[in-house]
């Protein structure tokens, strides 16, 4: 008899361990969904956490308004096919009553704007508990995370001062106001992830495929030329074959040229890319700390 | 090729290429196993270049993190790129040059997936080494070959015995600088006799190395014929990620009770969980516990898929032949001679973790495997000086980053094993009642184990 886990079974029983984990625990969790491939597994996994039954809390989207249809087309879809409850917060709902403001000039994103509709979210439904799908492999703030992270009432995030986590015993007691988000793809790669989605056969959004697009060029990156994005006056539009890395916000979404088509071609060419998927997130090149920064404010 | 020279055409050449399209190598990572280990070190021995080599070498450091490291090393006025950057992330980290928190790295080869958890080894972070070696099933110890055994190879080799870790490869560093020489090498193996002695290490291994130049981290080195080991990466790839399956006893803590409450799912009732030792399979007479209820295990489920048996670590669902009354907290075990014991007086080994010391015959909560419970800490019968090994009787006071053994009285029954049989449900932490912070970790024994030693070394 056989009694070796694969690496992917294995982070597939700790994630599942610690999804369910967060429904003992807490009160009133949440999982953000955003469309991406880490959020399309997380709520893969929440499927079979509590299998037959339903997913025991809501999926809430924070829409920056400026998403690529696709990415509806398919949250709307998969929420059907599972049977969970999706809540949306509105950034362009905020920007209209007044809460946010929006920035200006070329490289205006929505990104930052998020955090707020995100908190505001979070306190109207009074969720205690907000499942992301961030990963330590991500970016360099993120490599000291907890699984079970810690927020005051402020929704900010304390790097210095984090609940040691030892063995698989996680620690999700807090006071009135405070939450917690949860990350329980931690100890996943980029690589884990496509191989898991390869796995288990999940269907993908079509952006993550190869396609012919209207992109222009950026700062070095590609962006798809859709209406959100204002042109510079140099600026001309071109046709490419590219796919999305990540899937955000498509002002801040870089693309990549690829003629990859299927699960396999893509795994192969994230094997031999010499760039981090982050590398093109426009966001996160603002400076150094910007991921701690944006983190401790209470960002994703 | 030194680390301290690195450029994007060197990575290329550091790189062996991978074959693109290879349908072999896909099916090959789909079959992967994951082996967690801890490195402890401090700034001066060489630990960041040797998690840098490992990373660089598997291909695992992209340009854009290069090329953001670079130009951090030059803001700082080194021309040389500094790796500790690369692994240092928050800013106060980097502005004050010093490792505060455990940083977890990923790296994988064709053959195995790792996940380093980087720990700094300062003795004020006990704590942190502590809490990265919970989860290790290997540790890596670092010896600068010019320094020999020094009191923080006594530190980290006690605390990779205290916390269990099964496997300790003692990597005998900078190599280069002692001209390769199998003396020096051989001195220190014996220097580290007096250690073993002391505390109980299980399945030690030695390697001789240059983090700096990649002496026998991946290849073999030619500086060194008298070595004729396995080079680190090679141990690395081949430990066995043990989990003693067979011999261990069947645990499973309940997490979660699965209810559907659909007509169609009308008497469903699963017990989800995640097995923390040996296998269950379906027939298996159980016994919950604390209860002490008798059942046998009627189906067990992977999701949608049903199994005949499973072990450790898989996150299953167990459903039970009788309606039998089980919640989260609960214990199911085989009904067979090995036993969990059920208490309430326990014995620990218990590492501080706060800055507000250990407060006798003040409330704690206790959290263990998935119950919950009140404790309070009735003795502290000894503290440890991890750098002499010594037990210490007569200072009572307990610090953060101060080991001791204590006894606790629990407010319901635990059931437990001791840590050295079970590290899940031979664990528990220690929550402040007020803040919620976690402020202890505890390692049960049996109580009669650990005076024997601490005689000091």
């Amino acid at each position: 008899m056989s009694y070796k886990l694969t690496h992917l079974k294995e982070l597939e029983a700790e994630s599942i361990y610690i999804i369910r984990e967060v429904a003992a625990q807490f009160e009133k969790p949440v999982l953000l969904f955003s469309g991406g491939k880490d959020s399309i597994v997380m709520t893969h996994l929440a499927h079979k956490a509590f299998y037959p039954a339903a997913i025991p809390f809501p999926l809430l989207h924070i829409d920056t308004g400026h998403n690529f249809p696709e990415t509806i087309e398919y949250r709307d879809s998969l929420v059907q096919e599972i049977g969970a409850t999706l809540l949306v917060g509105s950034v362009q709902e905020d920007i209209d009553k007044g809460i946010s403001v929006e920035e200006k000039g070329y490289n205006a994103s929505r990104n930052k704007l998020q955090t707020a509709t995100l908190l505001n979210s979070l306190e109207k439904y009074k969720f205690d508990a907000a499942l992301g799908g961030a990963r330590r492999d991500e970016e360099k703030a993120r490599a000291k995370e907890r699984f079970f992270s810690h927020r005051d009432e402020f929704g900010q995030w304390d790097p210095k001062n984090q609940r040691p986590e030892l063995w698989n015993i996680f620690n999700g007691k807090k006071n009135l106001g405070e939450h917690f988000r949860i990350f329980p793809l931690s100890n996943w790669t980029e690589m884990d992830v496509w191989q898991y989605i390869l796995q288990e056969n999940i269907p993908m959004p079509s952006l993550y495929y190869t396609h012919e697009r209207e992109v222009i060029e950026r700062d070095g990156n590609l962006l798809a030329n859709l209406p959100f994005i204002t042109l510079k006056p140099d600026e001309k539009p071109t046709v490419k074959r590219v796919r999305c890395r990540t899937i955000g916000d498509v002002t801040c979404t870089g693309l990549t040229l690829s003629e990859a088509n299927s699960l396999e071609e893509i795994i192969d060419e994230i094997a031999s890319s010499r760039v981090t998927e982050r590398g093109g997130r426009s966001d996160d090149k603002r400076s150094e700390a910007a991921m701690e920064d944006r983190k401790k404010e209470g960002y994703f | 090729m030194s680390l301290d020279n690195i450029t994007k055409d060197s990575i290329d050449s550091l790189t062996p290429p991978l074959s693109e399209g290879d349908g072999g190598r896909l099916t090959g990572y789909l079959n992967m196993e994951l082996l967690r280990f801890s490195t402890a070190g401090s700034v001066d021995d060489g630990k960041s270049t040797l998690i840098g080599r490992l990373l660089y070498d598997s291909k695992s450091i992209f340009e854009d993190q290069l090329e953001a490291v670079k130009e951090a090393s030059k803001r700082s006025g080194t021309e040389e790129v500094n790796l500790a950057l690369l692994t240092d992330g928050l800013r106060a980290e980097r502005e004050q040059g010093i490792t505060i928190d455990v940083a977890y790295r990923y790296f994988a080869t064709p053959k195995r997936k790792f996940i380093i958890a980087d720990t700094p080894g300062h003795i004020q972070y006990t704590r942190n080494m502590v809490t990265g070696a919970s989860t290790a099933d290997l540790a890596i110890i670092l010896i600068d070959a010019r320094h020999g055994i020094l009191e923080q190879t006594i530190r980290h080799s006690y605390i990779a015995s205290l916390l269990q870790i099964p496997n300790v490869v003692v990597c005998i560093n900078k190599m280069d600088l002692v001209n390769f020489s199998e003396q020096v090498y051989n001195d220190i193996l014996e220097g580290y006799k007096k250690i073993t002695n002391a505390v109980k290490l299980r399945n030690i291994r030695f390697v001789p190395i240059s983090a700096r130049d990649g002496d026998n981290v991946v290849d073999r080195s030619v500086n060194t014929p008298w070595y004729t080991g396995q080079t680190l990466l090679e141990i690395l790839e081949t430990t066995p990620v043990a989990h003693k399956i067979n011999s261990d006893a069947a645990r499973f803590p309940v997490q979660y009770v699965i209810r559907p409450y659909q007509d169609q799912y009308h008497d469903y009732r699963g017990y989800g969980g995640r097995l923390a030792g040996g296998t269950l399979s379906v027939g298996d007479p159980v016994i919950v516990l604390p209860s002490g209820v008798k059942s046998v295990v009627k189906s067990i489920n992977d999701f949608d898929k049903e199994l005949d048996f499973a072990y450790a670590p898989q996150s299953v669902t167990v459903h039970l032949n009788s309606q039998v009354d089980v919640s989260r907290g609960d214990m199911i075990v085989k009904d067979d001679a090995k036993q969990p014991q059920v208490g309430q007086s326990i014995a620990l080994m218990v590492c501080w973790l706060n800055e507000k010391p250990l407060n006798l015959n003040n409330k704690y909560i206790i959290r263990h495997a998935t119950s919950e419970t009140k404790g309070i800490v009735k003795e502290v019968n000894f503290k440890v000086n991890i750098n002499t090994l010594e037990n210490n009787f007569a200072d009572k006071t307990i610090h953060a980053n101060d080991i001791a053994m204590v006894t606790i009285r629990t407010a319901k029954p635990l059931v437990f094993d001791s840590y050295s049989q079970n590290r899940i449900t031979g664990s528990l932490v220690f929550i402040d009642e007020n803040t919620f912070e976690t402020v202890g970790a505890g390692m049960i024994v049996d109580e009669l184990e650990n005076v024997r030693e601490g005689s000091g070394i």
